[in-house]
């Protein structure tokens, strides 16, 4: 596997540098084009965001089974894995520019560094997910990480986004420290940060250091408060609802995924001999997730909060795949961050739509009567919402059924029990927004003052995408899951 | 297949104008009886001389985990499957009037639900299986949630939770039993007509056995799962009503003879003691809420889960007789218990209420339709030479086969059934009346005379001749008790005529067979 090649292949990372391009070109264009432009950063980003989605499907050295590329002397992998992530994430990024674009017109906020910044937290993230070194891993998380903290505050004049973006920088950047110095006791303990080299080191040597087990430790809080996981989930519910809804819907779909892609590679490829280790700490923190998630959820009111609990929870769904381990989990993995892309997104884009200027209207009471008043608004939100309850036939479905089954296969059967019957939980309140859509009449009141919900284009195709994916992917899924098997074999 | 049909339909309806409610009204109604049209063929080119699956479509959906699309009918689910188009279409007429809000949601609510559940009975793939099984209840909780009653919200979201609470942990069931299938055979597979040789180890297939059981007791519902029941039924629409007593409660009867009694003989045996005796007590309780309600369409509910026990009693009774009973009282009790909620129905659009005190004497104004409505209570209650009766009967020799105690005590229930029934009969159609609004109730219109009578046709015709509906389920019952308990079908067969005779002598080997099996 390992093959050192010292010089440095610009087609490595051809999709990152075209990123880099597109940003700045959007910085320069704010700059200096005149300011009639300002209507089409949202559309430069999009070319970009395509531009790379095609390099990474046509990046030649990783089509082969089982080819590794390595670059840039070791720190930078291309392989399927890592290809996968990457596509979601772009798919992330350009359903929330899709979505922003309307947004930032209500708000009168139309700036290019919006898009500078989602395009920059993207870059970071694909740099966790090529990184085959902790250095580079770490790199990424700063990236993405700064530029999140920024996006969550963008609307400035709102209280509850600059609440958002302080918290989320004081407790993340507490949380990245946790994350360097798992990094330094590994290294001090391994002498290398190259994740090949570190399992070889740890093979070799047996076990036995608890410097790796300490770093292994703080690892984990790390990415734990990455993905959200209890017990270091404290930040999401107040970030996701302070955050402008667009921002929100692209934080609790590319991020998440990022970490786990980079939680996954470290722990699968550098750190398996430490299974036995690992695995009762994940499973307590799986059930934590889970339960803590979907029972807070219940008792919500706005409905940004309650994705936000919602979003927890599917985190520990991914941790009772993560800690199958094995072919089917971490391909499990794969298939639930997309479905999750699509549905998450999906319900946010309409969240975005309805919630009209300023976000006035982000409680579940504002739902009231929205299948009469937008009927396919509604039946696109509905959908979503099942999907996220993991209802068939939809994409949520097929995801949850294919962790469940990686679970039962490793013997979690117990974990398993606790999965499904915190998925009964969450339906009672994903269906809770369906009662107030469908079966409750809005107050005159609300009638009276009927919001200027705005459409555009770009929203309905959003949303469109969203629906087509997460209904392919829980009615035709043999295709995707094809893809995620391919994108297994390359990791281990 | 058939099950596709509906959704061509709902297509249909999405381009229309959702203003134009009779032209909508008309091509869902189009739509459902072209789909039982269509599936009318299935009985006649079905072959009774086999238990094997028929009408097969086998492609592979999702290769990787060897998920199948699998689909095809036996004699198990041949009934089954006429049954939901026939009342599908039928309930779709009786909403003519009653529903007049958002037509085209109902309707396409309702060709959905009917895709689901020929789905459900047709599929032979455990996730193709579950798909539909969860599918089913999207427009299920819409119809009861959108166009139910008073109460409909809390009725609706405990529908929902209450039968998914129960298929999650299925779900997991499928799945265990999917990487034990890998680990005694070496393949992946999920047709679960490979899982009927499998013979598990016991202890396993109790848990097994009692994850399938809650799910499919929540759907019966047997008692004590019954607590949705009344609830939804009460809040749900008339149609949504018809269909979920006519179709969705035979699913978890469905559930049991496709899957616990085949995949799991061994416990299935362990497990007869308390299923009986919770069926027992299913039919009594049933029959004694029935009488202290003063709802008509709760008293119907109520009855719903008597008749169900009778069903459960019939199966677990695990003879020819018992099984038989039971799965011609699942088509008995579809078609009496939905004519009697269209009935229901028609009263309550009539005068808005359901409380049997606001009637008596209807039986003045409404003469044919008093007529009719003593045909289908009688028939409920399993008065010989209607369908009742010979579901019941079959049911009952059943169980004093298997157990004389439950028989008598479940003869009890049938008393019981005659009182609520009559006694609810007199109180609304008999004596003067008392209520002015009733005197001028008009008698039945055409359209209702077009969805009561077919199913009148076929109560009469399952009395007095329902030799061409049990003859396509022998095969089939036959093979799957062999698959449960060889040793007391090998028996039983041949002295069917002269059951009485023996019963005693029987009922001894039963119990021998029984403990062979623990």
């Amino acid at each position: 596997m390992e093959q050192v090649m010292s010089s440095i292949h610009l087609s490595a990372i051809a999709p990152e540098l075209i990123l880099v391009v597109c940003s700045l070109l959007i910085l320069l264009i704010q700059s200096f084009a005149p300011i009639r432009l300002r209507g089409y950063y949202g559309y430069v980003s999009l070319i970009g965001v395509i531009g790379a989605v095609a390099v990474v499907l046509t990046q030649p050295q990783s089509f082969e089974l089982r080819a590794i590329a390595y670059s840039f002397n070791d720190m930078w992998v291309v392989d399927n894995y890592c290809r996968f992530f990457k596509l979601i994430f772009l798919l992330g990024t350009g359903l929330t520019i899709l979505i922003s674009i309307k947004y930032l017109d209500n708000e009168a906020m139309q700036h290019g560094e919006y898009y500078a910044l989602i395009i920059f937290a993207t870059l970071g993230m694909m740099i966790m997910a090529s990184g085959i070194e902790l250095i580079t891993i770490f790199l990424g998380v700063e990236l993405m990480s700064i530029s999140l903290y920024v996006l969550a505050g963008y609307t400035r004049t709102r209280m509850v986004s600059n609440e958002a973006a302080l918290k989320y920088f004081l407790l993340g950047s507490f949380a990245t420290c946790f994350l360097l110095y798992g990094i330094t006791l590994i290294y001090g303990s391994t002498g290398t940060t190259r994740i090949p080299a570190i399992a070889k080191f740890i093979a070799g040597a047996g076990f036995g250091r608890p410097t790796i087990v300490m770093g292994m430790a703080l690892l984990v809080i790390g990415f734990g408060f990455k993905t959200a996981s209890v017990p270091f989930h404290m930040w999401a519910p107040d970030v996701y609802e302070g955050a402008p809804a667009p921002v929100t819907a692209f934080m609790s779909a590319g991020p998440k995924a990022a970490a786990f892609a980079a939680f996954v590679r470290i722990f699968m490829e550098a750190l398996p001999s430490l299974q036995t280790n690992w695995t009762m700490l994940i499973w307590v923190m799986a059930a934590l997730t889970m339960s803590v998630g979907n029972v807070i959820a219940l008792v919500q009111t706005n409905i940004k909060r309650m994705l936000a609990y919602s979003s927890i929870a599917h985190a520990g769904y991914v941790l009772v795949a993560f800690l199958s381990a094995g072919e089917q989990g971490i391909t499990s993995i794969l298939y639930y961050m997309l479905a999750y892309t699509f549905m998450n997104i999906g319900a946010f884009a309409v969240i975005t739509v309805l919630a009209g200027k300023g976000e006035q209207r982000v409680q579940i009471d504002d739902f009231k009567g929205l299948g009469y008043r937008h009927p396919v608004a509604a039946l696109a939100m509905s959908l979503f919402l099942f999907s996220l309850a993991g209802i068939p036939p939809t994409g949520g479905f097929m995801g949850k059924f294919y962790i469940f089954s990686a679970a039962v296969k490793e013997g979690f059967v117990g974990l398993a029990i606790i999965g499904v019957i915190n998925s009964v939980v969450s339906v009672y309140y994903y269906l809770r927004v369906t009662v107030f859509m469908y079966m409750q009449t809005p107050d005159a009141a609300t009638e009276r003052e009927e919001p200027a919900v705005a459409f555009s284009p770009a929203l309905v195709i959003a949303i469109f995408i969203s629906v087509y994916g997460v209904l392919s992917l829980g009615l035709f899924p043999a295709p995707y899951v094809a893809m995620v098997k391919q994108s297994f074999l390359t990791l281990l | 297949m058939i099950t596709y049909l509906p959704l061509a339909g709902i297509l249909v309806i999405c381009m229309i104008d959702s203003k134009r409610l009779q032209l909508i009204r008309w091509v869902a109604f189009g739509t459902a009886v072209v789909t039982f049209l269509v599936s009318l063929p299935l009985y006649f080119m079905f072959d009774n001389g086999t238990w094997e699956m028929q009408f097969v479509e086998d492609v592979p959906w999702v290769s990787q985990f060897a998920i199948h699309y699998h689909m095809g009918i036996d004699g198990i689910s041949l009934l089954l499957v006429l049954l939901t188009t026939f009342l599908t279409a039928l309930a779709i007429l009786s909403t003519w009037t009653a529903v007049t809000e958002r037509v085209k949601g109902y309707m396409v609510s309702l060709l959905f639900l009917e895709t689901g559940m020929i789905g459900v009975f047709c599929a032979l793939d455990f996730v193709l299986f579950y798909v539909f099984w969860e599918v089913m209840l999207i427009p299920m909780y819409f119809i009861i949630g959108i166009w139910g009653g008073p109460r409909r919200i809390y009725a609706a979201v405990k529908f929902f939770i209450y039968t998914m609470s129960g298929s999650v942990l299925m779900l997991v069931a499928i799945l265990v039993l999917y990487f034990m299938h890998f680990k005694a055979t070496g393949t992946y597979t999920f047709d679960i007509l490979d899982y009927y040789n499998l013979g598990l180890p016991g202890n396993i297939q109790m848990w097994l056995f009692l994850a399938f059981f809650v799910a499919f007791a929540i759907k019966v519902p047997m008692f004590p799962f019954h607590t949705w029941l009344p609830d939804a039924h009460v809040e749900a629409p008339t149609a949504g009503s018809v269909i979920l007593a006519g179709v969705l409660l035979k699913m978890g009867i469905y559930g049991f003879l496709r899957f616990c009694l085949p995949i799991f003989p061994q416990a299935t045996i362990n497990f007869v003691p308390i299923v009986l005796a919770l069926s027992v007590v299913g039919i009594i309780y049933g029959a004694m809420v029935s009488i202290a309600q003063d709802d008509i369409k709760k008293l119907v509910a109520y009855s719903s889960v008597s008749h169900l026990g009778y069903c459960m009693l019939g199966m677990f009774a695990l003879n020819t007789d018992g099984l038989k009973g039971s799965m011609i009282q699942m088509i008995n009790h579809g078609l009496s218990t939905g004519a009697l909620f269209l009935i229901v129905g028609m009263l309550y659009e009539r005068r808005h209420t359901r409380l049997i005190s606001e009637y008596g004497g209807i039986m003045k104004v409404m003469p044919a339709f008093a007529a009719l409505f003593l045909l289908v209570a009688l028939s409920s209650m399993g008065v010989p030479g209607l369908n009742g009766f010979v579901g019941e009967l079959l049911i009952l020799i059943g169980a004093f086969k298997s157990s004389l105690g439950y028989g008598l005590v479940a003869t009890i229930g049938l008393i019981l059934g005659a009182v609520y029934l009559l006694w609810m009969y007199k109180r609304v159609m008999y004596g003067q009346i008392t209520k002015a609004e009733n005197q001028g109730l008009k008698d039945m219109t055409g359209r209702e005379y077009a969805y009561l009578l077919p199913i009148v046709l076929f109560i009469v015709w399952i009395g007095v001749y329902p030799k061409p509906f049990l003859k396509t389920m022998d095969a089939s019952v036959d093979h799957l008790l062999e698959m449960v308990n060889p040793q007391t079908t090998a028996h039983l067969d041949g002295a069917k005529p002269s059951w009485l005779n023996n019963v005693f002598a029987r009922v001894d080997l039963q119990q021998v067979a029984k403990g062979q099996g623990r």
